[in-house]
């Protein structure tokens, strides 16, 4: 048998210093490690982060995708910029609309926006069967579930703070009193944040659960408007039948009558419930700051559960 | 003009699988909270006007429209398997107008249905509530069905358009600008709830009655005359 130079040696090169690599396999097709610099889970994290935020508003992606987000951000910020206008010629003591009233009353389009924008974060990886890609990377099951948590979350707070900030530019404008503005908007910000959380987090379970986009936006619309709308025709049924208590404990069945009650017993708003002023209770209050608590940890739990098998 | 085949394909792809599931959601929804409101206080025709009104007429006839209108041919443009039906001998406008009655024909019976249940339930048809509202939402469905099947055909993001319609439009407009209610489906119908119902009922509605119906005709008519036009132009080349 005729000694073959690479007879009996180990097809491994591990340990050889890089550049001598090679010379002992069968066939050395030139392929070389990867020498730079790892960027590690972190990076990989921001990125991901990164890219869902600007992909919600169609950054990065084609003039088509750009097109409804911007005309629901236009949607968005002209009322407030329309109220502005009306507060400076007429004069006004105080803006007509609350920072907080603001987000409540324009929920059907943030609405819209959420649908459109949820889908399009988490179903179309799971359509095209590219999770298992991401996994393939340094990320965990929690980093992809938070960033795109954290993305959606950020780009709803973006969609519903800017028509704040609008508002509150206009009342300083306006020479509205600068203590009392800048109290309600930071307390409205606060009210953004909770409602971009809370709403990110529904709308990305019923993203997750559907990987056709059409139908993930009609089953997000579903659930965030049918419940707002029953709850408040039975609101007014209820505050027609003199059952004050009754109206704050519907308010629990849906996302937007939920922060709509939060705001107005714990950001110093005027929740819109029909029946008027009657504010919550102390229980009911607690109940109301609770339920939004254990929705937000339920749908990312849920969230994480979903990605749970790498195969999906 | 009316294809059997095409008829039973509509409807298999309309009562099939996680479409359905919606389809009967909504009405068993309306119901069991006609029942509990019904069960939890006493019932004048205030609160059946302020359930059927706000909220089977403003929120789960408009999304059974989008539902069954736009489900009768978007998913088949969506997936391309419109081809097959259009490379058949069949005429275009027939297509249109067989899907049409199918989507009417499904939407009358998800929407106008459970609103006379409901309307029954709550209060027993007093002043012809129920009856009012159930032919409300009977019209209402047709001119939905016509319109929401024309998205189907015109659009890709049917469903997006049509519930922003349905929701921001006629919810969220028409509550702040008196006008906007005067272009929605949803008052157009109202007429023929203000007609039936008794002089004691108070339904209102922003426009007259012959207006109203004159409307709705023309929305029907209009839109199931796009359609079959949307159609017949169809090009079976993909647009991207």
């Amino acid at each position: 048998m005729p000694s073959e130079p690479h007879a009996g040696t180990p097809v491994a090169t591990a340990g050889k210093p890089p550049g001598q690599r090679g010379e002992d396999v069968i066939h050395n097709i030139g392929y070389r490690n990867y020498e730079g610099a790892r960027l590690g889970r972190r990076y990989a994290r921001t990125s991901l982060f990164q890219q869902s935020l600007r992909g919600a508003y169609g950054l990065g992606r084609s003039a088509k995708s750009k097109v409804l987000p911007m005309i629901l951000f236009a949607v968005m910020c002209v009322p407030a910029a329309i109220v502005v206008a009306v507060t400076v010629f007429t004069k006004a003591k105080e803006m007509p609309v609350g920072y907080n009233e603001y987000v409540i009353i324009m929920q059907p389009v943030i609405g819209v926006f959420i649908a459109a924008m949820a889908p399009q974060a988490v179903s179309l990886d799971l359509r095209f069967r590219v999770v298992p890609l991401y996994f393939s990377r340094p990320i965990e099951r929690s980093d992809y579930v938070g960033a795109k948590y954290a993305a959606l979350a950020a780009a709803i707070f973006v969609f519903t703070a800017t028509s704040a900030l609008i508002l509150y530019v206009g009342a300083l404008l306006a020479k509205l009193d600068f203590g009392d503005e800048t109290k309600g908007f930071a307390l409205g910000l606060v009210c953004c944040l909770v409602f971009s959380v809370l709403h990110a987090g529904i709308a990305l379970a019923v993203a997750a659960a559907t990987p056709r986009r059409g139908f993930g936006v009609a089953a997000i619309i579903a659930v965030l408007t049918i419940p707002y709308m029953l709850v408040n025709a039975l609101q007014a049924i209820v505050a027609s039948q003199d059952n004050d208590p009754a109206v704050g404990w519907l308010g629990l069945a849906s996302p937007g009558s939920l922060v709509d009650g939060l705001q107005s017993k714990f950001l110093d708003g005027k929740h819109s419930f029909p029946g008027g002023p009657p504010d919550l209770t102390g229980a009911q209050a607690s109940a109301y700051a609770l339920l939004t608590v254990l929705l937000i940890a339920g749908t990312y739990a849920l969230l994480l559960r979903r990605y749970r098998k790498a195969g999906l | 003009m009316y294809n059997q085949t095409v008829a039973r394909l509509t409807y298999k792809a309309l009562l099939g699988r996680r479409r359905a599931l919606l389809l009967f959601a909504l009405p068993l929804l309306l119901l069991v909270v006609a029942v509990a409101v019904r069960l939890l206080g006493d019932v004048d025709d205030d609160v059946t006007k302020q359930l059927l009104g706000g909220f089977a007429m403003a929120t789960i006839v408009p999304l059974i429209g989008v539902v069954a209108g736009t489900g009768a041919i978007g998913p088949e443009i969506d997936d391309g398997s419109v081809v097959y039906l259009l490379a058949k001998p069949t005429r275009r406008a027939g297509i249109i107008i067989t899907k049409l009655i199918v989507a009417i024909g499904v939407t009358v019976a998800f929407s106008a249905i459970p609103v006379f249940l409901a309307g029954y339930i709550l209060n027993g048809n007093s002043q012809q509530i129920a009856v009012a509202y159930a032919a409300a939402a009977a019209a209402a469905s047709v001119a939905y069905s016509a319109l929401f099947l024309l998205l189907g055909t015109v659009s890709r993001h049917a469903v997006v358009i049509g519930l922003v319609y349905a929701l921001i439009w006629e919810a969220l407009f028409g509550s702040m600008v008196p006008g906007a209610r005067e272009l929605s489906v949803q008052q157009w119908a109202l007429t023929l709830a203000q007609k039936i119902g008794g002089s004691g009922a108070g339904i209102t509605s922003e426009v007259g009655l012959t207006m109203g119906v004159t409307l709705l005709a023309a929305a029907t008519v209009g839109g199931a005359w796009y359609a079959s036009r949307r159609l017949r132009v169809f090009t079976l080349a993909g647009e991207e």
